[in-house]
């Protein structure tokens, strides 16, 4: 418990990556839904960078690939953010409504 | 060199942290409040980074997380007005299905990670002596080197990523296309 | 205790900062100086910029509550800490009350990487010029969320006009800065460095401040940033977000008291945040001014004499002053407390001159007196520039500061280009441009 290896890294973003799965799937508020798609982003990228620091231990200070790999993630979930964010303007501007189970206009 | 003696403290306060934050971010009414949660996670993860010997990541998170990407939600919520949502139902018809899903997830990642490495010793840590003083000369070779630079095409995918990104969501939010 | 001595005189004379030798002790001491010389650098700011601008505008400024004002910042204090704190009364309670400590913990962090010496920094991360951005632009979540939690319309649209500018004066700043690290990459090892004491070390490593570099690409890359640095603390000339005929003080309209002095503090403090970086980047952090023309042992005493003379100058110019004060009796006490200033301004001085003293502080000295022209400058702008309006605000951000930041990342990127990498990019287009003539010549 008191050293602190990559399994306790992995074990964070999983806990990280179930809540965000939580908020997703139980929340109604789409802005909140997309925060929790940002959790679980995080999560993700915390794995990488966990085992971007494991591949380092065997490879040599230059493995850094998880790294790069995160900062790239990150990159991918601003871009990501900012058209569903768009998205979620233009239909509050229709529908006037931020909950996702009133998004229904296919529904027969 | 040793790793810093107060490592577990410092692990298990941000670990603490983030967990406590992303629980406020999916149980909050508000969405300023959650946005705030968020904030918070994000921050402790940046210290998780610089844990982790990955100081570039760290800032790039805070620049870009923390100070870009939740400003942009926060200017959202207040723009949209979510007034009246605070004072409906917050979860959805569905969530015992939500959460016996997302439980089914947790088990299967208990599964993989109990039988997958039963015996031989979980994750060595193998010699985990480097510093962080090179850091971001490191991932710069990993990016851009003529030589080593793996990662010079992804590079170039996610500028023009943030290209299409940046139109898109100018032509989404714009009132008359 | 005598290894209590020991261990200070070890860490005193040690080639590394204390973040860099791993060692708490010292990290804490310099945190407390840190945080104590930020305070008293910000009351100083309060009673320097009452008092310069008033001079500026032809009057005297607060005379009254210390000998010429200089206790009128304790005066203000007190009064903030003793105000009614009122929280109006549809406002969230919560996000009301941390909005405040967000922008104070984002104007604060920041120097931890401030470097006001080559060892005499909290820390030297590996990373040190992008954290600094990156906590500086925590300060904008700070004051969006002061003015929604304020719920009322001026701290609204101050909070949402103040954000938007802040956002877009940061890009330009980011290009100017990014200018500058490629100009830290001419070292002999030929790498980069985002640290910023590498960035003091590599301009005195090539011998020449930032700002004469390449000539008028640095100059140019210090105006970006100095006019951007300005429009990012939301100070005049681009202060309408908070401007008091313009939005009766923008987002923290409804802050009273001691959080508003809070708001106060940040403000000031992110000034010498920027102030630092700028000083830094362009004008050679603690180097002394001309360290190649004027270089051999005699020019160095003589410019390590300057913070003994400075201090020696401000004791004479309180004891004239004091010379100059009415003879009066109900006057006595301002007077005999200026010549007491005076005094210990002096005794300061002197004590500078001391060389093991000397040899310590020169560094800190040349820093702050950098800083302190910049804090000058901005009180400087404040009192003869008028203020710009909203549009003409962005438009200054996004149509004229990021073009010629764009350009002169280009031209930097250019100049700085080592000659085998020319060769590598002008060889291998010169020999396509001539395999395709060949091929066009044998096709015919």
């Amino acid at each position: 418990m008191l050293h602190i290896s990559t399994l306790h890294y992995l074990v964070l973003g999983a806990a990280l990556f179930l809540l965000g799965v939580i908020g997703v799937l139980t929340r109604r508020n789409v802005v909140i839904v997309l925060m929790s798609i940002e959790l679980i982003l995080n999560a993700v990228n915390l794995n990488l960078v966990a085992f971007s620091r494991y591949w380092q231990g065997i490879h040599g200070p230059g493995a850094l690939h998880g790294q790069v790999f995160a900062i790239f993630v990150i990159t991918d979930a601003a871009a990501e953010a900012a058209v569903g964010l768009g998205i979620l303007i233009a239909f509050f501007r229709n529908k006037e409504t931020v909950n996702v189970d009133e998004v229904n206009l296919l529904k027969w | 060199m040793n790793p810093p003696v107060a490592t577990p403290f410092f692990f298990y306060l941000l670990a603490a942290t983030m967990i406590v934050g992303g629980i406020l971010v999916i149980t909050r009414k508000n969405a300023v409040h959650s946005a705030m949660a968020l904030i918070t996670t994000l921050l402790a993860q940046a210290g998780i980074y610089l844990m982790l010997y990955a100081p570039f990541v760290a800032g790039v998170q805070i620049i870009l997380y923390a100070g870009g990407i939740m400003v942009l939600f926060l200017f959202v919520i207040m723009l949209i007005n979510m007034e009246r949502s605070v004072k409906e139902r917050q979860f959805n018809k569905q969530w015992l299905v939500g959460i016996v899903a997302a439980a089914a997830l947790g088990g299967l990642f208990i599964a993989v990670y109990t039988t997958t490495t039963k015996g031989k010793m979980l994750f060595p840590e193998g010699r985990m002596s480097f510093g962080e003083d090179q850091n971001t000369q490191a991932i710069a070779s990993l990016l851009f080197d003529r030589h080593a630079g793996q990662y010079m095409f992804a590079f170039e995918i996610a500028s023009l990523l943030l290209l299409v990104a940046i139109i898109g969501a100018v032509v989404m939010a714009k009132k008359r296309i | 205790m005598h290894d209590l001595i020991l261990y200070i005189q070890s860490y005193l004379d040690s080639d590394r900062t204390p973040g860099g030798a791993g060692n708490l002790f010292w990290a804490t001491v310099y945190i407390l100086l840190v945080f104590a010389g930020l305070s008293v650098a910000v009351i100083a700011m309060n009673w320097l910029e009452r008092k310069i601008l008033a001079h500026m505008q032809v009057r005297l400024g607060p005379m009254r509550v210390g000998p010429h004002g200089l206790l009128q910042p304790i005066a203000d204090a007190i009064k903030l800490l003793l105000k009614e704190d009122i929280i109006p009364a549809e406002a969230d309670a919560i996000v009301f009350w941390v909005a405040p400590f967000i922008v104070v913990l984002a104007a604060f962090t920041v120097f931890v990487v401030v470097p006001f010496g080559p060892t005499h920094a909290i820390t030297d991360m590996n990373i040190g010029i992008l954290f600094m951005l990156g906590v500086s632009s925590l300060s904008v979540l700070g004051i969006v969320t002061a003015g929604w939690a304020s719920n009322s319309h001026y701290p609204l649209i101050g909070a949402l006009r103040s954000s938007a500018q802040m956002v877009s004066y940061e890009v330009a700043m980011g290009l100017a800065v990014v200018s500058v690290i490629l100009m830290t990459s001419l070292n002999e090892q030929s790498t980069g460095t985002l640290s910023m004491i590498g960035i003091v070390q590599a301009q005195l490593s090539q011998g020449e401040w930032f700002v004469f570099k390449f000539f008028p690409l640095g100059l140019i890359g210090f105006f970006i940033f100095a006019v951007a640095m300005v429009a990012e603390t939301n100070r005049a000339p681009f202060d309408l977000p908070e401007a008091e005929s313009e939005l009766t003080a923008g987002f923290h309209t409804e802050y009273s008291g001691f959080r508003w002095s809070l708001f106060f503090l940040a403000e000031y403090s992110a000034m010498i945040a920027v102030s630092s970086i700028a000083v830094t980047l362009w004008l050679g952090g603690w180097l002394r001014p001309f360290p190649n023309w004027l270089n051999g042992s005699t020019w160095e005493l003589v410019f390590a004499l300057f913070p003994g003379v400075t201090f020696l100058l401000l004791g004479v110019m309180c004891f004239y002053n004091t010379a100059r004060m009415p003879k009066h009796p109900l006057f006595r006490i301002q007077t005999i407390g200026l010549a007491g200033f005076g005094a210990v301004l002096a005794l300061i001085g002197l004590i500078l001159f001391i060389p093991e003293v000397r040899v310590r502080v020169v560094d800190i000295y040349w820093f702050s007196a950098k800083v302190a022209a910049f804090m000058y400058m901005y009180i400087w702008y404040r009192g003869t520039f008028p203020r710009y309006r909203f549009d003409q605000l962005m438009k200054v951000g996004w149509k004229i500061l990021l073009p010629m930041g764009l350009v002169l990342l280009i031209a930097t990127a250019v100049l700085a280009m080592r000659t085998e990498v020319w060769v590598g990019i002008v060889v291998p287009l010169w020999q396509w441009f001539v395999g395709i003539l060949h091929s066009l010549v044998s096709s015919l």
